[in-house]
């Protein structure tokens, strides 16, 4: 059975007044159907451009490169425009943004936008539409699904606006939805509370989510599968359990040090030395080599190969497959 | 020393909102707050949205007027200062604050950001500013040359660390840090706070640290207060706080608080319910719509609890005392 | 983020409309600047039987109705025109700026009073009290002039300035100067006005075309500047008999005014978009 999604060798080039910026490198990716996935990196790894690709949003200029393939069940939508385009945007991906505030109109009630990406991939009378959005409405988690079908944008709190936004994401009944930093600028609690109905949508509706965020924390227990991104490439893709209990990548091994554990409190954190580089920045060899306390010489010069590590889990290193925490 | 460094009493900050032909509906960000702080102490103060904490920590170093209530620095009552009382406190308390792109003025380059403070106290002879100047830098890790850079030509975390340079060129005694780390990568956040870490023993600074993160605060923080709805709930040792949390809103802080550790997951509490609104506080304990506390009952809706010893911590709630184990 | 002016200028060079604005501007100001040694003000020198004669290699502009070389005054012109934009824009823009940054930071009554100051006065037209001015005050010296085209023309900046100031007031390194003890003053000079400077920029290079095209009228309608100084509006009313006969009389002065306020605001929306940060 193929995956639902396959991306293969994905990369997204930028012409710049220097030349030219590739921020996503030849990433390649399996979504199986009904699983979460979970892509992690901080800023500057590319995870959010990977997600517009999946929607041909990627801003222009920035063009995905000639070999790049998206396969949706099995074919290539990397092509698509018009009509076809429009079908898949909500209608076979939904997307779920950080800032409902700014995603959402504000001149226009909740419902009244509901209705409308409802109606863009159903036909339904205007009855119709009105009663799938209540029901939308509530399947999402909120309390008084009528009160705030009636009300505009800003009339809800945080977490009730990221309901109505995932409402409206599902409203074409999408197999995939990307959350992408969806609950970032939520508080705990309530991001608690939105990545719980995210998960028991994905159970309802036998859906697939594509979890796009930079907090590996949020990523235990709440996805099956992790792919890490750093500088533009994938550079460790493991089940969940596998990867929190031996990460393979100096990169991942890295990031587990540096979080902050409620547990205790070290005299020193460790973090990762220098910064995350920017595009113009990155060279041959490996790219996170600089700040890596285990590179080797070789690192420097030679791109290192995506080795596998066992079934559905590899990494990008040059160092033999090895976990340690 | 037993005189605290801090002493917040009964702090209350009421916004008007609606305008003058509108009935106007008071909003209290803050609910009646009081708590010391310890010369070499630090207080972290954790709370979300709606909490009140980002108000607090400007009403104490006065750069917000308060409605009610006082903080006395030092001994000295801080809020009826002016002129040049008022100009000598600013030099004993500095604020580093959360937003790493609009704590610092875009047209200054970093070096003449940093030596604004002791410009305005006149604190060093012209020629000798430069050289405190490029100490400060080397104190927070920042390279001599980005001196003459512009922050857009910095990164979030050498932004803060311009931010904190800054704060520390008066010399304060007492820090307030609003969500420094907050904005930053987590490979950054990490070599700032452990930046904040160092100050504090190199220079025996006292820091009021607010933050949305428990595990961030667990870094720094002696002692930590928990805030919901412009109150503190719980006060407590890091520790006990942590470890041993009384009011239910502190257990489902940490409960959602992302670690990674998948083995966390089982015990999740997840809250139902929403937030009461700023504008329609309830009478009694404005946490009784999510909780989940098995005592609770009608005496919390018609009873506000206040902030009360309970084992080894301060709790706001009318059944502290019972365990709250058997909860979702 | 722009750190400085050149970079804003180098930004702005890249926009093709800006980049005209700023050859034709700079060739205008470049006649200007030049006018005195190469291009003498032919008041001096005049051959009236001959009267106007039409565009040659000797005068390419022509010459006008008292035989005066066209080329020249309309160069003269231009240190005029320009001079007196510009200094009234200069005098508008600090008034308009003090008072924008004085609302804007005080705000409560002192904003109050200062803004509905300024209602009241953008509801008066401009045109009609500099009429009313000039026509009081008969032959008014240059001076004078640009002291009226200024001080009637900073209302719409101290909008627009106190709007700047509202939107920053309350940035954190604002709150952060404040908490390291900065006066009001210092605040508002180091803080708020380097900030604010941009959308003032744009305004500028607005009102400078605008009080080009306004002293134009004026003086074509004999209220502006007085001869013997040249001004382009004084060259157009010059050129009213002649209209039909010798119409290079009318065209160059008129051109002239077109150009250089069309570089003008080709100027501001280019620097306009390159304030913009969304722009590279």
């Amino acid at each position: 059975m193929s995956a639902l999604l396959e991306l293969r060798d994905l990369t997204i080039r930028f012409p710049t007044a220097l030349g030219e910026s590739v921020p996503v490198s030849r990433v390649s990716l399996r979504i199986e159907r009904g699983e979460t996935l979970a892509l992690v990196g901080e800023s500057g790894s590319g995870k959010s451009l990977t997600g517009l690709a999946l929607l041909g949003l990627v801003p222009p200029p920035g063009k995905l490169d000639a070999a790049s393939q998206i396969l949706l069940d099995g074919s290539d939508v990397t092509r698509l425009s018009g009509e076809a385009l429009r079908a898949l945007r909500g209608g076979r991906i939904g997307i779920v943004f950080q800032d409902a505030l700014t995603s959402l109109t504000p001149v226009l009630t909740v419902g009244d936008q509901l209705r409308e990406a409802i109606t863009a991939h159903r036909k339904l009378s205007a009855r119709g539409a009105r009663e799938a959005a209540l029901a939308l409405l509530g399947e999402v988690g909120l309390p008084d699904p009528a009160s705030s079908y009636g009300a505009y944008p800003h009339e809800l709190s945080g977490g009730q606006r990221q309901r109505a936004l995932i409402a409206i994401a599902l409203a074409g009944q999408p197999d995939l939805l990307i959350a992408d930093e969806a609950t970032t600028a939520l508080d705990v609690t309530v991001q608690a509370q939105v990545l719980e109905t995210l998960d028991r949508l994905r159970a309802s509706r036998g859906m697939a989510i594509l979890l796009i965020t930079h907090d590996l924390g949020l990523v235990a227990g709440r996805a099956d599968r992790v792919a890490v991104m750093y500088a533009g490439q994938i550079v460790e893709e493991a089940s969940t359990a596998s990867l929190f209990e031996a990460p393979g990548h100096p990169y991942t091994r890295a990031l587990f040090r540096a979080i902050p554990r409620l547990e205790s409190a070290v005299d020193q954190l460790t973090p990762i030395p220098g910064g995350v580089p920017l595009p113009e920045e990155w060279h041959a060899g490996c790219r996170f080599q600089p700040r890596c306390s285990e590179a080797l010489d070789k690192c420097a010069t030679l791109d290192p190969p995506v080795v596998p590590l066992a079934p559905g889990a590899s990494s990008r290193c040059w160092l033999p497959a090895k976990g340690d925490q | 020393m037993s005189q605290p460094l801090l002493e917040v009493t009964d702090l209350v900050k009421r916004y008007e909102a609606g305008g003058p032909l509108r009935r106007r509906h008071p909003v209290y960000a803050l609910n009646g707050v009081s708590f010391a702080i310890a010369r070499g102490e630090t207080l972290g103060l954790v709370g979300e949205s709606g909490s009140g904490k980002s108000t607090l920590g400007r009403i104490v170093v006065r750069l917000v007027p308060a409605s009610g209530g006082s903080v006395r620095f030092e001994g000295q009552e801080v809020f009826g200062l002016e002129g040049a009382p008022l100009r000598a406190l600013r030099r004993r308390m500095q604020m580093v604050f959360q937003d790493p792109y609009s704590s610092l003025n875009p047209r200054l380059r970093a070096g003449t950001a940093v030596a604004e403070g002791l410009e305005i106290h006149r604190l060093l002879p012209r020629g000798e500013v430069a050289g405190r100047v490029a100490q400060l830098f080397e104190e927070v890790g920042l390279d001599a040359s980005y001196v003459s850079r512009y922050p857009h030509e910095l990164s979030g975390g050498q932004r803060q660390r311009v931010g904190i340079a800054r704060a520390l060129a008066v010399d304060p005694g007492f820090l307030v840090c609003d969500e420094p780390v907050s904005a930053l990568d987590v490979s950054v956040q990490a070599q700032v706070l452990n930046l904040l870490k160092g100050l504090q023993q190199r220079r025996q600074l006292s820091f009021l640290f607010i933050a949305h993160d428990l595990a961030v605060v667990r870094q720094l923080a002696h002692r930590v207060g928990v805030m919901y709805f412009g109150r503190i709930v719980e006060l407590a040792s890091a520790e006990v706080i942590i470890q041993r949390p009384r009011h239910p809103y502190t257990r489902a802080l940490l409960s959602a608080v992302p670690q990674p550790d998948p083995r966390r997951q089982r015990s999740r509490i997840v809250l139902s319910g929403e937030p009461p609104k700023p504008t329609a506080p309830p009478p009694g304990c404005p946490f009784f719509s999510r909780c989940f506390h098995p005592s609770k009952d009608s005496r919390c809706t018609a009873e506000l609890p206040l902030l009360r010893p309970v084992g080894e911590s301060q709790v706001a709630c009318h059944y502290a005392e019972r365990s709250t184990n058997s909860a979702p | 983020m722009i750190g400085s002016l050149g970079e804003l200028l180098r930004r702005a060079w890249r926009h093709p409309s800006g980049r005209w604005g700023v050859i034709v501007l700079g060739l205008v100001a470049l006649a200007a600047l030049l006018a005195p040694p190469f291009l003498q003000d032919p008041a001096a020198m005049r051959d009236v039987v001959a009267g106007a004669t039409a565009p040659s290699l000797a005068h390419p502009f022509g010459t006008d109705g008292l035989n005066r070389d066209m080329l020249s005054r309309v160069a003269n012109g231009a240190r005029v025109s320009l001079a007196v934009a510009g200094l009234a824009v200069v005098l508008a823009l600090t008034v308009g700026s003090a008072v924008g940054l004085i609302a804007g930071y005080a705000g409560g009554w002192v904003d109050a009073v200062l803004m509905r100051a300024v209602d009241a006065a953008l509801a008066i037209p401009r045109l009609f009290v500099i009429l009313l001015l000039l026509v009081v005050w008969e032959r008014i010296p240059l001076a004078a002039l640009i002291v009226v085209l200024g001080t009637t023309g900073w209302f719409a900046t101290s909008r627009l300035v106190r709007g700047e100031v509202l939107r920053l007031r309350h940035e954190a390194f604002v709150l952060a100067a404040e908490g390291l003890g900065a006066t009001p003053g210092r605040t508002i000079v180091r803080h708020l006005l380097p900030n604010a400077a941009g959308p003032l920029l744009v305004a500028a290079t607005l009102g400078v075309g605008d009080v080009i095209l306004l002293e134009a009228g004026l003086s074509f309608l004999g209220l502006g500047i007085q001869p013997p100084t040249p001004s382009w509006g004084g060259m157009v009313l010059d050129a009213r008999p002649l209209i039909v006969s010798a119409p290079w009389t009318a065209l160059f002065p008129g051109a002239a005014i077109v150009l250089t306020v069309l570089s003008v605001n080709l100027l501001g929306d280019a620097l306009q978009a390159a304030l913009d940060p969304r722009s590279a």
